[in-house]
């Protein structure tokens, strides 16, 4: 990363949220409680221009998300004003309502790679953790078409209490549909997933077993396919470094046309975000109040201020600072430094098998 | 200085960039940079010259005497070493084929 001579570092990454509309009902959807709506989005004439910004600010990925990006018609201009501007794109899909024809068009537009979401291995449990009878049979027949297509393929695998014991079967799964990645995330408590906390957090057991399976499986399968692993949360005893650093990698546009430093920063109170149909991507990066709400260490608290390991986790993430202890300039609860730890054992202790409440409008 | 041992890779051996695998320039990163799904890389000087002519049109002979030519001095075994320990590195972690 450099900087771009002011003392803000270059961002590499551009989450663009095309749209919240979708045909799933994940429980875990990363999607804010309160979704954009269709007249809101931003046509592509706009995502174009964001686009050119982006790769101008240093950007050099996009990922084509949403709710579902293929719920856009639009989609093949998106992804072509990506290719122009010299992105590499990335199609996150639920693959329900993506066509063969479309991904076709996709691949020919210059797409670069395609992620498809499965919910489980298993293939009712999948439709029912995605709230969509079918779901799962028209993923791995979509799975079928990336790779015939010659688009390399990432399998993402949300992990919870509901589908834990079943990561080995789902990496072999990723295998058998040709991904050459599969990404094992355990879930993480925001948005939907929060409202949700209870019906996906697995015990201690489970997840310590499979923190193991994935090591193994990533040796025993070396060269043939990349596992990445999004760490569980609340048994953690160190934070993660979220989005690697508030404002310093990463940029979410929201299908309206705000700017986030992650997706979930709409939840901090007081944030003042800025949007893309007011000003330039570089304005908002550079000098827009959320933006730099949280960069540098002077809104620091102790333990964080004085810690050694600040550059690296820069004190975890904030939304979960404020959701968990309070106050989004505290050390995030996961750290086992911070005064709010004790929190996170009885909240991953009240996991039970009760029933979602699916993401909905 | 213990080396690794370079795998046994024929001079026939073809080099390319699978699809979802570019190198790109961006003036704002301050160089070249090889992209692949969800991870990036810098490219430093002798990776860029490498993987420049990693086009699936030259096999790994052709490309060492290319270099070799290019940067007259250093040895060819060197090169070859060089080349070979970049280019298996990057089949590791899929970003680079052989056909």
């Amino acid at each position: 990363m450099t900087s771009n001579g002011i003392g803000i570092p270059a961002p590499l990454g551009l989450l663009a949220e095309l749209t919240h509309r979708c045909p799933l009902g994940c429980p875990y959807c990363s999607n804010p409680i309160a979704l954009d709506n269709r007249s809101g989005e931003l046509d592509s004439a706009t995502w174009a221009r964001v686009f050119r910004e982006a790769a101008g600010l240093g950007v050099l990925q996009v990922h084509l998300s949403g709710g579902e990006p293929a719920a856009r018609r639009d989609l093949p201009e998106i992804v072509e004003a990506a290719r122009a501007a010299g992105l590499y794109s990335n199609l996150i899909t639920s693959a329900v309502g993506l066509t063969p024809q479309t991904l076709s068009v996709l691949a020919d537009r210059g797409l670069d790679h395609v992620q498809i979401s499965i919910q489980d291995s298993e293939q009712a449990s999948a439709d029912h953790i995605a709230g969509y009878k079918g779901a799962s049979a028209r993923k791995r027949a979509l799975a079928a078409e990336v790779v015939k297509f010659g688009l390399p393929l990432t399998v993402n695998m949300v992990v919870h209490r509901a589908n834990i014991a079943r990561v080995e079967p789902m990496v072999d799964l990723a295998l058998a549909l040709g991904a050459s990645r599969i990404e094992v995330a355990h879930v993480q408590y925001y948005g939907w997933a929060l409202e949700n906390r209870a019906a996906l957090m697995p015990t201690r057991e489970q997840v310590e077993a499979a923190v193991g399976q994935v090591e193994r499986l990533r040796k025993i399968h070396q060269g043939r396919i990349v596992i990445d692993a999004v760490v569980p949360d609340y048994y953690a005893r160190f934070p993660k470094p979220c989005v690697g650093g508030w404002g310093r990698r990463s940029l979410n546009v929201t299908p309206a046309g705000k700017v986030l430093p992650c997706h979930a920063a709409e939840v901090i109170p007081g944030l003042e975000f800025w949007n893309v149909r007011e000003h330039s991507l570089a304005e908002i990066w550079r000098t827009s109040p959320a933006f730099n709400a949280f960069r540098g260490d002077d809104w620091m608290q102790e333990p964080c201020k004085s810690c050694a390991l600040k550059e690296k986790d820069f004190g975890g993430c904030r939304c979960q600072a404020f959701l968990l202890a309070g106050d989004a300039c505290a050390a995030d609860p996961v750290c086992h430094l911070s005064p709010h730890h004790a929190l996170l054992a009885p909240l991953a202790a009240q996991g039970a098998d009760v029933p979602y409440n699916y993401r909905h409008l | 200085m213990d080396e690794p041992v370079a795998p046994a890779i024929a001079d026939t051996a073809v080099p390319r960039l699978p699809r979802g695998v570019r190198l790109v320039h961006n003036e704002a990163q301050g160089g070249w940079m090889l992209l692949a799904p969800e991870r990036v890389f810098k490219a430093d000087a002798v990776s860029v010259e490498i993987l420049k002519r990693c086009t699936g049109q030259a096999n790994l002979g052709a490309i060492v005497d290319d270099l070799a030519k290019a940067f007259a001095g250093a040895p060819r075994e060197r090169i070859h070493a060089d080349v070979v320990k970049l280019l298996a590195g990057l089949a590791e972690k899929r970003l680079l084929e052989w056909g």
